[in-house]
């Protein structure tokens, strides 16, 4: 599908194919080199599956030392780089462009050591989110940030997304979590960027790296904080009359200064879909739901949800049901973080991420069933509601090129009015390929600039995901 | 995901069935995550999601298969663990299984690789050329290292020959069966590897299952479920054995009165528990694949259903229990053989990383033994890290393969179920040095 342009491929890269690859091939062994057209055909796109490109090669080194001799070797050859961690992105951040070579650190998959004094754990860029914690769970420890895609994405994929998740409210997203990262830059030189700690001496850099979706080097290895497990958990699920009511319960508990670890949203069509793959319980009577999740003591759990509770008997509260057991505890979340895969049994469907001031929320999600409607398709609503972070879910027939623009079309319209209410056009999934082209509607030219110039310091020659987050045209050089 | 297929060809019922499975795949990458080659080799052709898009690109140009795409396939042990993994329901299974076949049907192995396979498809599947080619093999036994210089074919001739059991199994008397009109009848797969590997295991079974007084019924002509040949694409021999089966259980259904096809091998029940959908084309047999896919169910799925005795003599033997991956993924198999063999007294551990399969997968640890090698090195160090007594599980495959790297004696949940219910000690623990002498009262009763 097309609606989203790509630049033209580069004529006189695509002429020295060959000469490119025997280099790369003189820089990696055979099993980290992928040239085959059957074989780079896996690597076309990423989880916004409408949009491929066939890569030039794809790379994928072993350790940092490769890492840079390929990255060195492109910057010298004027070859666009892709990296790629797990391929997981919603908004095509990985998806390739013809005259690129994508670099994945799938291969960069160790956990390096664990520092339990200090609370740190230094990993290779290419662990998955969900292994990390794995590893230091049995010794009371969890590394916060949880996209639902934690048991595959990357910790490189996160910080280039600066990804969230659910628990994501009190713990706050990859920027808060990470703290320090070795990163090769374009020309192939390795720097280490902040350190043990947070907040370390000097210009904040890590707060530029986490989020610049590859486009200001490649991320090797990084050392994330690691926490406490609490003492107990426990999510509950509340059961609306309406979207509009559940939407308005959020905002009042946040309003109240009530800050719980989790407070998730789906509306009928998601607590169907989720419910017939999790089998967790979700009341099927309800309009909408929230799973609020409260942490602490038994005693700290409890003064918390009374006072949610309070607040939602005020919202009309059907059902309020407490997890009772570990087991259930577990479906719970296994059904939210299964919400978009689960949503394939259904339909094919485009996943959005504006973010809105919680006050909003129920006017947004009003005004999103509408826009749906209007272009005759139906939506799910499953979102991290605590902070704002909307993904409705427009599903549709992927097949059906008209429907396919109708949703590209509604998805556009839901973005714009997330930036009007006050929010953003990204909450965690990044701007990829998919939103490029509405950063106008966000930014003004001014400061579109600024953020190219600083661009522009780590990669003046556009060769790092070129293709992604600045609309094509106006783009500035060194 | 968007597909590409022609109306013509999604007029062949396969590419239906196979265009389905793709529409259902979104892209998102969850099933990469918990693929023991992924694990091992960090490569996307090597993950689920990698071999569904080769398979998907292949099939939708109708292209023959391409040496690339055969060695991704290839590398696949079929383990199914993307499929317990997958949220959106994606049949990995029956796409792998379309792909294997349309690999087979268009294209051409190297010499050794066919001869290989040839003699695999010729010999496992027949329980006396099995039967005389594993004394081959015991002689063989001596000559490992000599065979693993061969060039190309030896070092998977040398782990073929490794897997061969340390002496020729004997053959275990078992109870005479008894007719009576009023008994509960079933009957149990012999298929072609297991009796001759351990024929103890389905004896075990008939003892539990003969003191619950249920009548085994002798089915004489069943044979090979075809698992092993369908897993190398070899179609039209799979359909072979399965309606040769077919046949003789809906015979013994309808004049025997059985209720159950029990499967004391997890990788011929995924199998069977599928005839209905293999032969789903086929007018003649489509029907009666699906009566008999009904009535299969695994052992410890049929002995969770019975009222077996509780056992008061508790044997403290702390049992790993390895769940093999056509039980826990293929059969979705999980609590049933934890929960008999707790009940018959013994403590349980769980493996950790106990969803990774250990690297037998049917013939996958001959034909791939490099990456069969490192996850039974990986298998076995998880569990021997809980220091069991014992290694419990439910696959003939796994049995051989897990034992081959540990010197902890491994059995079939049924033999330790059948110990602890009176019967004789598994003899894999009567020759474990150390175990047996602790053990040797147990069970009291
Ligand atoms: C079902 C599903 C649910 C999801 N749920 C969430 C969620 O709850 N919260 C959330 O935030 N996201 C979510 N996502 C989106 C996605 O998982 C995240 O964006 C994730 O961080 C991507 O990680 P990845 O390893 O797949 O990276 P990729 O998709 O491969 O890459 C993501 C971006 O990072 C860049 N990148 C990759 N590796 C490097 C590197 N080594 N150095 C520098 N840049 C690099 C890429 O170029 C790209 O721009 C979900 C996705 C799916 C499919
Ligand atoms: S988990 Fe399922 S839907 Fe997701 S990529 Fe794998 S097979 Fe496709
Ligand atoms: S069956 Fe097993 S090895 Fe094959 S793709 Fe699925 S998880 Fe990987
Ligand atoms: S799964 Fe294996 S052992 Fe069992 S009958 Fe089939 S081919 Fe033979």
């Amino acid at each position: 599908m097309s609606s989203i342009a790509f630049p033209t491929p580069d004529p006189a890269i695509l002429a020295r194919r060959d000469d490119i690859i025997a280099g790369l091939a003189a820089l990696l062994p055979p099993e980290c080199l992928v040239t085959s057209e059957d074989e780079r055909r896996a690597f076309e796109t990423d989880a916004l599956t409408a949009y491929r490109r066939l890569p030039l090669a794809v790379a994928l080194p072993r350790n940092t030392a490769e890492v840079a001799a390929v990255m060195a070797f492109c910057h010298r050859e004027g070859v666009k780089i892709v990296p790629r961690g797990a391929g997981t992105s919603l908004a095509g951040g990985a998806i390739p462009q013809e005259d690129a070579v994508v670099i994945g650190v799938s291969k960069l998959n160790r956990i390096l050591s664990v520092d339990y004094a200090n609370r740190t754990a230094r990993v290779e860029a290419g662990v998955t989110n969900l292994s990390i914690s794995d590893a230091v769970m049995p010794d009371g420890f969890f590394y916060a940030p949880d996209p639902s895609s934690q048991l595959a994405c990357t910790i490189a994929g996160n910080i280039g997304m600066n990804s969230g998740g659910a628990h994501c409210l009190k713990y706050g997203v990859t920027i808060n979590n990470i703290l320090g990262v070795k990163m090769v830059l374009i020309d192939g030189t390795v720097v280490d960027i902040g350190g043990q700690a947070l907040d370390p001496a000097g210009l904040d850099l890590l707060g530029l790296i986490v989020g610049s979706e590859g486009q200001l080097g490649i991320v090797t290895e990084a050392t994330v904080r690691l926490l406490r497990l609490a003492e107990g958990a426990r999510p509950v699920l509340f059961g609306f009359d309406s979207s509009e009511a559940a939407g308005e319960c959020v905002a009042a508990i946040i309003g109240a200064g009530i800050v719980p670890v989790a407070m998730e949203f789906m509306d009928k069509p998601a607590i169907e879909i989720c419910e017939a793959f999790a089998k967790a319980g979700y009341p099927l009577d309800v309009e909408a739901m929230l799973i609020v999740e409260v942490e602490g003591s038994e005693e700290e759990m409890e003064a918390q949800l009374a006072r949610i509770c309070e607040i939602a008997r005020r919202y009309g509260v059907k059902v309020v049901k407490e997890s009772r057991s570990a087991t259930e505890t577990a479906l719970i979340w296994k059904g939210r973080k299964s919400a978009f895969g689960a949503t394939g049994r259904v339909a094919d469907y485009i996943c959005m991420d504006g973010t809105v001031p919680t006050s909003q929320l129920p006017y947004v999600l009003k005004r999103t069933g509408e826009i749906v409607a209007s272009y005759g398709l139906r939506v799910a609503n499953v979102f991290h509601a605590g902070d704002g972070n909307m993904h409705p879910l427009i599903l549709y027939n992927v097949n059906d090129p008209a429907e396919q623009a109708k949703a590209e079309a509604a998805g556009n319209d839901i973005l714009r009015l997330c930036v009007d209410a006050g929010g953003c056009l990204t909450g965690e999934h990044g701007v990829g390929i998919e939103k490029r082209d509405l950063m106008r509607h966000q930014f003004s030219e001014v400061d579109l600039t600024q953020q190219m110039r600083v661009r522009a310091v780590f990669d003046g020659r556009w060769l790092l995901n070129p293709a992604k987050v600045f609309p094509l045209d106006g783009r500035i050089a060194a | 995901m968007q597909t590409n297929f022609t109306s013509a060809q999604l007029a062949d019922p396969h590419m239906a069935a196979s265009e389905k499975i793709l529409r259902s795949c979104v892209h998102c990458g969850f099933c990469t995550a918990t693929c023991p080659t992924y694990l091992l080799l960090g490569d996307e052709l090597d993950s689920p999601r990698g071999r569904i898009y080769l398979i998907k690109d292949m099939l939708e140009g109708g292209k023959p298969a391409t040496a690339e795409v055969v060695k991704h396939i290839d590398r696949c042990l079929s383990c199914l663990s993307c499929m317990t993994t997958c949220p959106s329901g994606v049949h990995y299974m029956h796409l792998v299984d379309h792909a294997r076949a349309h690999i087979e049907q268009t294209y051409k192995r190297d010499a050794t690789d066919r001869l290989l396979r040839a003699l695999l498809a010729h010999i496992l599947p027949y329980r006396n050329r099995f039967r005389l080619a594993l004394g081959a093999a015991l002689f063989a036994k001596p000559f490992r290292p000599l065979l693993a210089h061969l060039p190309r074919v030896g070092k998977r001739l040398a782990a073929m020959v490794a897997l061969a059991p340390p002496r020729s199994p004997a053959v275990t008397a078992e109870p005479a069966p008894l007719t009576r009109a009023d008994r509960r009848r079933v009957a149990i797969l012999e298929g072609c590897a297991q009796p001759v590997l351990q024929p103890a295991i389905n004896a075990a079974a008939r003892r539990l299952l003969a003191r619950a007084d249920i009548e085994v019924v002798r089915v004489a002509e069943e044979g090979c479920c075809g698992a092993l040949v369908h897993h190398m694409g070899r179609e039209a021999q799979a359909l072979e054995f399965a309606r040769r089966n077919i046949d003789a259980w809906i015979t013994a259904i309808d004049q025997q009165g059985i209720e159950a096809i029990i499967i004391t091998a997890s990788g011929c029940g995924t199998t069977v528990k599928d005839y209905g959908f293999m032969l789903r084309d086929d007018p003649l047999y489509a029907e009666k694949a699906r009566r008999v896919s009904a009535l299969t169910c695994d052992i410890t799925e049929f002995l969770d259903r019975l009222d077996l005795p509780a056992v008061s003599t508790a044997p403290k033997r702390a049992v790993a229990y390895h769940s093999a991956c056509s039980m826990q993924h293929g059969q979705q198999i999980r609590d049933e053989p934890k929960r008999l063999l707790r009940n018959a007294g013994f403590t349980v551990r769980d493996v950790p990383e106990g969803h990774i399969c250990c690297g037998s997968a049917g013939v996958y640890n001959i034909l791939q033994p490099e990456i069969a090698g490192r996850l039974r090195d990986r298998k076995v160090g998880n569990i021997e890290r809980l220091r069991p007594d014992i290694i419990a599980t439910g696959n003939i495959g796994c049995i051989t393969q897990i034992g081959g790297g540990t010197a902890i004696p491994v059995v079939h949940t049924v033999e330790l179920l059948d110990w602890a219910h009176g019967g004789p000690m598994p003899p894999a623990l009567e020759r474990a040095p150390g175990l047996n002498s602790r053990v040797v009262q147990f069970p009291l009763a």
